[in-house]
């Protein structure tokens, strides 16, 4: 066991786990922010995405002990009110079906238009194939990066 | 309107009398449930003080809010929107007024808690509008009452009762209190069809917000005080059991509090097959925190041992069977030889017309195609988890489940308590497919409980989730069709079967177009568990069949969707033998509008292929198109044409079919589970395709056939007949038959 201070959606968040503890089970079962899903645990999927620093990264390969002082952002912290352009074009295009694997979706998305606002289909296929959405909301996903990328520019 | 008598649902609409009179105060976190704009008008109304139960379906605030209770398991179907749509629309309410609530079960208030077989809303639809509509009609006496006036001079609207004459009217709220003592009425007027104001017009998911912001909404987000985490360790193949524990290790693990061996069923219990699974016997390893039990599994000292044979008696609803589950550790390799050879021996006759052997004997030429689809793992994005708080007296228990009425009993029989001291509550369920039918994980979750004595949250890895079983069964079939000089289908011959069961459904189309059609099939016996896999058998069969006709249409030199309809036609006008159970009219219907919408005989740039089918009461026909992109064949569109009779909710219905779409042209083309002594090669997703982004279609575009009709099934119609479009669609982009799924694996690969 050990203790980290993490930096968490802008709060400082202390956490006394053992070192090898990904992030996901950081997140989920300590800071008990259950936002970030886990489906894989193996870096398949993209349900445990969050954005280290700016960065989408998988969360369930992330031991805490790697983190040091990043910014860690969560689905629950990507915006004050829910109300960042991309949840707001998944709202607008009523994305989800079951919805497990939208936030893992969403912070790949919103990580995505940080450092390329416009991409293009096959940008966002590159960007997004970590994510799978066993729903098959695909292409419904895609309408909606389009749409908060128009609301962005 | 049409005149309804109440006493189907009656029981529902008696008001709960401990409530009666007094209203209820709820506290729960209103704007969290709004959608959104919803929020910010509503930001500034409060929520109402007291709350009058109306009926089981519905409470009304005395500011006018209505919550509305949504029965079923929302797997991402949609059905806690849609549901409370139904209501809402009959009740005349703004939707803007009405606020969602996930109903517990309760066998006395509701039927059908089951998200199954897609039938939430057809089996719903009139106990739904019954609510809604009795909720309206017992605002309107208070309204009478209070106003001294005749109750059909009573007008209700967006959640306002007037009086022409008088010039009174009054809110809902208003009259809330009074109406939640009102008679129950004998009989209620439902809606005319022309009438409806919120079905058929889209309304956004009610638990949207909710899901874009990560708030707590899945059974694996459960958080309780004091609440455990339990994982379980199954035999690593099928044909395996355990015979020891040696848990010395993983107890001194860091937050492990207990390990121990959990047996689910005893020999003697009559279980449901929604009960079953292949391991009896599993260990449990319960602590502080999912990553801590997860290690200390690794840690666990078991022997497993081969398991005899065994023959398990089963109720499925009410009907008794005994199922075998022979012993041994089995492999594709020897499931292949076992269907081969099945496949080669006569089957059970199921149904013969005309005379398809002297038909064959004469035919001019014969084609005759196999087809294949392997084992699949249902791989909900939410894997397997229950939470479960077992006390001496009582048992809590909350989490992902499509059936859990048909587990209470169970559950019931291993506690040792009687079947009200159980409680069941569902939350949002990372997906369905079937999967959550199967509920050996609430049991699982409740012995754990009982012996841990602490609420606990059972979690599957993925690993656990892919290789537990209850997977979509190996299906074989052989088509063969008889035609004469000219190119006329004259005989259709189809044999079929499975692991461990047949996929025929011998009364659908073709039969009833042909003069002369056998249809065989045949079992073999498994101890690796399949269970219901979105659109059971029809999503092997659909394919296969759909494949076939294609070959057959271009071999009598015809339009693909010319020639289906030509035997729709007969179907019709000159059905052959009796018991066809379908409608060829309608099924004529989605291949008529999917022609039209895909301009089918205009467009020509690109490769296309066509399926339809019919099943879960409801009709889809598709149009798939391929463009080679670097020699690779990408599908651009899809184009879906759908009869399931009134659609409740458009946009959402849409985004379900869109996904039908995707999932199948996913497992078609990426998926399987194989096996190897015992032991399934794909336990995550590094082994297990599944479609990804840049896989799916690029456009897919639904449409819906207005027939007014009441309801039919949605959810799984659109899954199976995609799978032939596809293979009908590859052959003209790349020249060649796929046979085999997934086609992926076809030799040579057809992509990447
Ligand atoms: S849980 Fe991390 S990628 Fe799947
Ligand atoms: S919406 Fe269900 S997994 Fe994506």
């Amino acid at each position: 066991m050990a203790n980290y201070t993490l930096n968490i959606n802008g709060k400082s968040r202390e956490v006394d786990v053992d070192p090898s503890t990904p992030m996901l089970w950081v997140l989920r079962d300590h800071v008990k922010l259950v936002g970030t899903k886990y489906g894989c645990g193996i870096a398949q999927c993209g349900a445990c995405t969050v954005h280290l620093d700016d960065t989408a990264v998988r969360s369930c390969q992330i031991p805490v002990s790697a983190v040091g002082d990043k910014k860690i952002t969560t689905i629950e912290g990507l915006s004050e009110n829910g109300d960042h352009p991309v949840q707001q074009a998944w709202l607008e295009i009523d994305v989800p079906q079951c919805g497990y694997c939208q936030a893992g979706q969403i912070m790949s998305a919103s990580a995505l238009l940080k450092r390329n606002p416009s991409p293009t289909d096959s940008e966002i296929d590159t960007a997004m194939d970590g994510n799978i959405c066993r729903c098959g909301t695909y292409t419904r996903i895609k309408k909606a990066i389009k749409t908060a990328a128009g609301n962005l520019s | 309107m049409t005149l309804i008598k109440t006493h189907i649902g009656r029981r529902a609409f008696i008001r709960n009398t401990s409530l009666a009179g007094g209203g209820l105060v709820l506290g729960f976190s209103f704007l969290n449930s709004c959608k959104q704009g919803q929020a910010e008008t509503m930001a500034v109304r409060d929520m109402p003080k007291e709350w009058f139960e109306i009926n089981g379906y519905l409470k009304i605030g005395e500011n006018g809010l209505v919550t509305i209770m949504s029965p079923n398991p929302e797997i991402g179907q949609n059905v806690k929107t849609s549901m409370p749509m139904i209501v809402a629309d009959e009740l005349e309410v703004d939707w803007n007024d009405v606020i969602v609530e996930q109903a517990p079960l309760n066998t006395n208030l509701y039927s059908w808690q089951v998200a199954g077989g897609s039938r939430s809303i057809s089996s719903s639809w009139q106990n739904l509008r019954m609510a809604g509509a009795t909720a309206r009609h017992m605002l309107k006496e208070a309204a009478a009452k209070a106003w001294q006036v005749p109750v059909d001079e009573i007008e209700a609207k967006s959640g306002v009762l007037s009086h022409e004459a008088s010039g009174k009217s009054a809110g809902y709220g208003e009259m809330a209190s009074a109406a939640s003592l009102e008679e129950v009425p004998e009989e209620v007027e439902l809606k005319d069809r022309s009438e409806f104001s919120i079905i058929g017009s889209s309304r956004k998911n009610v638990d949207g917000k909710k899901i874009v912001t990560g708030q707590p909404l899945f059974g694996i987000d459960v958080q309780r005080e004091g609440m455990l985490i339990a994982t379980l360790a199954h035999p690593p193949a099928f044909g395996m059991q355990l015979k020891s524990l040696d848990a010395e290790a993983a107890k001194k693990m860091p937050g492990i509090r207990d390990v121990f061996a959990i047996k689910l069923f005893d020999d003697d219990f009559k279980r449901s097959a929604f009960h079953h699974t292949a391991f009896n016997s599993v260990v449990a390893v319960v602590g502080e925190s999912t990553w801590e039990v997860m290690q200390a599994k690794k840690a666990l000292n078991i022997e497993w041992e081969k398991a005899p044979s065994t023959s398990v008696e089963m109720s499925m609803f009410g009907n008794d069977m005994k199922v075998n589950y022979p012993a041994g550790l089995e492999s594709t390799a020897s499931h292949r030889q076992q269907m081969e050879e099945l496949n080669s021996k006569k089957g059970r006759v199921v149904r013969k017309d005309g005379k398809p052997e002297a038909a064959f004997k004469n035919a001019a030429k014969i084609i005759e195609r196999s087809y294949t689809c392997p084992f699949l793992a249902h791989n909900t994005m939410e894997p397997m988890n229950f939470f479960a708080h077992v006390t001496e007296d009582h048992a809590e228990l909350l989490g992902p489940t499509q059936t859990p009425e048909w587990m209470e009993p169970a559950i019931a029989e291993l506690l040792g308590l009687p079947l009200e001291n159980i409680d069941i509550n569902m939350t949002r369920q990372g997906g369905g497919f079937g999967r959550r039918l199967y509920g050996h994980f609430m049991i699982e979750a409740a012995a754990i409980s009982q012996k841990a004595k602490a609420p606990v949250k059972l979690v599957y890895s993925r690993e656990d989730d892919m290789s537990q079983g209850t997977y979509r069964p190996a299906y074989y079939a052989t088509y063969r069709a008889a035609l004469d000089a000219d190119n006329n289908l004259t005989a259709l011959h189809v044999k079929t079967g499975g692991i461990p069961e047949s996929p025929l459904f011998a009364n659908r189309f073709p039969a009833g177009a042909l003069d002369n059609y056998l249809a065989e099939d045949w079992t073999i016996e498994s101890n690796i568990t399949t269970g219901a896999f979105r659109a059971p058998r029809s999503n092997f069969i659909a394919g296969a069949e759909q494949s076939f006709l294609d070959e057959v249409a271009e071999a009598a030199g015809k339009d693909p969707i010319e020639f289906r309809l030509e035997l729709l036609k007969k179907a019709q006008e000159d059905p052959v033998g009796e018991n066809n159970d379908y409608d060829p009219a309608r099924y004529a219907g989605v291949l008529e509008l999917v022609r039209e919408k895909s301009n089918w005989n205009t467009s020509r740039d690109m490769h296309r292929g066509v399926s339809a089918y019919f099943c879960h009461n409801s009709y889809v026909a598709q149009v798939l198109d391929i463009a080679m992109e670097n020699d690779k064949p990408v599908v651009q569109k899809v184009t879906t044409a759908i009869d399931c009779g009134i659609v409740v909710n458009p946009d959402a219905a849409k985004n379900l079919a869109e996904g039908g779409v995707v999932d199948g042209i996913g497992h078609a083309m990426y998926s399987a589970i194989t096996f190897k002594d015992g032991a399934p090669e794909q336990t995550n997703f590094d082994k297990y395709r599944l479609i990804r982004h840049s896989e799916a279609p690029r456009e897919i575009e639904t449409y819906f056939v207005d027939n007014g009709i009441d309801p039919t099934g949605l959810g799984e119609p659109p899954f199976p007949p995609v799978m032939g479009a596809l293979a009908n669609a590859l052959y003209k982009a790349t020249g060649r038959r796929h046979y085999h799924q997934p086609f992926i694996t076809d030799k040579p690969p057809i992509v990447g």
